[in-house]
């Protein structure tokens, strides 16, 4: 048995490890210094290196993104934390019209290699604003790689090929994740980009996630072992580039496909994986594809709209085994993912 | 010019409901919703609200309890949207950084930073291009203040005399971050609004009558169609930026923080009032007890009122269904 870390001790552990090794390594955001650290993620950095490479900013969004660009032009590696995704979206115009294309609009001269760290809020009322996941909008874009990793080992690799890349990089971290626990090597190592990996092996119908639903597939498929369904969960771990091939090759083989993600379904990660599929394997299908995904509203507040807007285990199971034609009832209640989570952030 | 006594009697309705509020959130753990209390800043609000009509419009950041009772705000649909409940003034969808009472003039207020400033500034200039004499008002933080929203929107409102008060209540913080970490000190949010030849003010924003001067002067302005104008309210929150405790000796210096304790605008502005009004400390006593009530009454009213049901939980992505023809 390995050494054993938290989700948000693994992103710590890896960005002062690449800090240590690459001197133009600076973590930038608001409230990056304090107490609460970014969740603990940026606190070590901060206590190794100080205010020097841990870099408390305004709250100006926009501008810091530029301004990551045009120091990373100049030799810095910056790795923005944004406490919500959210808010990433006043940094958009320069990363998407600018961070992304930089290299190919200037042809081919190198890249701006910024890192934005987005966390996805869920659970206490976030609401509208504070819970929405991001990754299949910053996937549209080429020149950036957009990662959602959901187990700590690939959240310390993934950012570390982030802070060795050599274009943008955005990473989606899942709030509900940074308590779970797991192995994590102790030297600095890479996970690389499009590269997904098969979370559980099984038979009988895959479920394809990333980051948050990669935990709640498995939850639905140990629920479902219990009824003599083999859910095999395929966690693709980066949205772009994709891993068609593990997708494709776990689809041919059971024949069903759950996709499950945190954000909506239309032009979303989960159409992009249907897409694919249709793509690749259309034979291999013996039954549509389901689609497991918030319903068409922006995120309620009050708890019981809130607990049923965000898609869970209960809603991956129910989806399999409509596909494997099983029997729902038989399947006990489920609580949701944040019934143990004390607020109030 | 509004009695002093009135300017007392809404602050401390506004400390009341808020400690009570913040009281039942830490115990309860059922106002599931993350919630920016204005305590300690209730001058800012109160003063400039006076100032204002029923019927002019006020938009603000997250922190918007105190705004939204000092522009008279329903207290149990505010109440009932913290407990998420279908009687919420958002019907509980939006929650403590959405709320909005559209009879009362409180327009909105919203969570992503800067937002407000420059939708408050399209209100005003839709307002004067239709003739209207209203004026708007936007409260938000000194943190708010460096997004480049800020500076668009001043930029915009000074071209077009938009009738907008902009309020800064700064509280020299962002969450956990002092403004000298984040803001030139030579420099200050008025000067940079005077740097876009907008009349702006400093004032002292635990003073509720100099806020509430300034404030008659800047509507007033802003009435005549000298729009834009500017505040900037000193002042301090006496809770953690987000939630019912205290970071005091943890994010904030706890000399700092006693210092404004010891500034307390309700405490001023009783002390101003007492050589007036020798029974002060009577009717301080008697209205904290009468908002006491009030808060548990509209509490009591949250907590029997029914949650939204969930067979309806998209309504309201859209108004009436669009039918392609
Ligand atoms: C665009 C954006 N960036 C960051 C945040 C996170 N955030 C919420 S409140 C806050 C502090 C704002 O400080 P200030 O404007 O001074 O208001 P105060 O909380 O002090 O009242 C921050 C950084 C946000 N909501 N929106
Ligand atoms: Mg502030």
């Amino acid at each position: 048995m390995g050494r054993t870390l938290t989700y948000w001790q693994a992103i710590a552990e890896a960005t002062v490890q690449c800090m240590e090794a690459d001197p133009a390594v600076v973590v930038v955001g608001q409230n990056v210094d304090d107490a609460k650290g970014s969740y603990g993620t940026t606190r070590a950095a901060y206590e190794r290196f100080g205010a020097a490479r841990v870099v408390d900013t305004p709250n100006s969004e926009n501008a810091v993104a530029g301004i990551c660009i045009g120091a990373a032009d100049q030799g810095l590696r910056p790795l923005v934390v944004h406490t919500r995704a959210d808010f990433m979206f006043l940094a958009m115009d320069a990363l998407i019209n600018l961070g992304s294309k930089w290299r190919y609009m200037y042809g081919d001269q190198g890249g701006v290699p910024v890192v934005m760290r987005g966390v996805v809020g869920r659970g206490w009322g976030q609401g509208a604003t504070h819970s929405q996941s991001l990754h299949s909008v910053f996937g549209h874009f080429p020149g950036l790689y957009v990662a959602a990793p959901a187990s700590p080992a690939d959240a310390k690799g993934l950012l570390i090929s982030a802070l060795r890349a050599d274009t943008p990089v955005v990473l989606m971290e899942n709030r509900s994740l940074y308590a779970t626990e797991g192995e994590v090597p102790e030297e600095p190592y890479t996970v690389p980009f499009g590269k997904g990996r098969v979370a559980r092996p099984g038979a009988d119908v895959t479920v394809v996630a990333a980051s948050l639903m990669v935990h709640e597939a498995l939850r639905a498929a140990e629920l479902l072992a219990g009824q003599g369904v083999d859910v095999e969960v395929v966690d693709v771990r980066s949205v772009r580039p994709l891993d068609e091939d593990v997708i494709c090759s776990s689809a041919a083989r059971t024949g069903r496909v759950v996709i499950a993600d945190t954000s909506w379904a239309r032009y979303g990660f989960s159409a992009e994986v249907a897409a694919v599929i249709a793509e690749h394997v259309p034979h291999a299908l013996r039954a549509p594809v389901r689609r497991v995904t918030p319903p068409d509203c922006p995120a309620p507040v009050s708890w019981p709209l809130e607990e049923a807007f965000h898609p869970g285990a209960q809603k991956i199971a129910d989806a399999c085994l409509e596909l494997v034609g099983g029997d729902r009832s038989a399947v006990p209640a489920l609580a949701g993912v944040d019934a143990g989570f004390i607020g109030p952030y | 010019m509004a009695d002093p006594a009135a300017l007392l009697r809404d602050m401390v309705r506004i400390r009341c409901v808020e400690e009570e509020l913040a009281d039942l959130y830490r115990d309860e753990q059922e106002m599931r919703t993350p919630v920016h209390f204005s305590v300690g800043q209730e001058a800012a609000a109160v003063g400039v609200c006076a100032a204002l009509r029923e019927d002019d419009l006020v938009y603000t950041g997250h922190r918007s309890h105190a705004a939204y009772l000092a522009k008279g705000g329903d207290l149990p649909a505010m109440v009932a949207e913290l407990y998420g409940k279908e009687t919420g003034c958002a019907r509980g969808r939006g929650g403590s950084v959405h709320l909005t009472d559209r009879a009362a003039g409180f327009a909105g207020s919203a969570a992503i930073l800067g937002e407000m400033i420059s939708v408050a500034t399209g209100a005003a200039w839709a307002l004067r291009r239709q003739g209207s004499r209203q004026v708007v008002v936007t409260f938000f933080g000194d943190g708010a203040a460096e997004e480049g929203v800020f500076h668009e929107s001043l930029n915009f409102a000074a071209v077009h005399r938009a009738p907008v008060v902009y309020v800064c209540e700064n509280n020299a913080y962002s969450i956990s971050s002092p403004i000298a970490a984040r803001q030139p000190a030579d420099g200050s949010v008025t000067a940079r609004a005077r740097a876009f030849g907008i009349t702006a003010e400093r004032v002292d924003g635990n003073d509720v009558a100099a806020v509430h001067a300034a404030a008659r002067r800047a509507v007033a302005a802003c009435r005549a169609g000298q729009g834009p104008a500017f505040l900037e309210l000193d002042t301090y929150r006496w809770r953690e930026h987000v939630g019912p405790g205290h970071d005091t000796g943890v994010d904030r210096p706890r000399e700092e923080v006693e210092s404004w304790l010891e500034r307390c605008p309700v405490r001023r502005a009783a002390d101003a009032l007492r050589p007036g009004a020798p029974d002060v400390e009577e009717r301080l006593a008697a209205w904290d007890e009468e908002f006491r009530d009030e808060t548990r009454l509209a509490v009591a009213a949250a907590k029997a009122a029914p949650f939204p049901a969930v067979d309806r939980l998209t309504d309201g992505a859209y108004g009436s269904p669009v039918h392609a023809s």
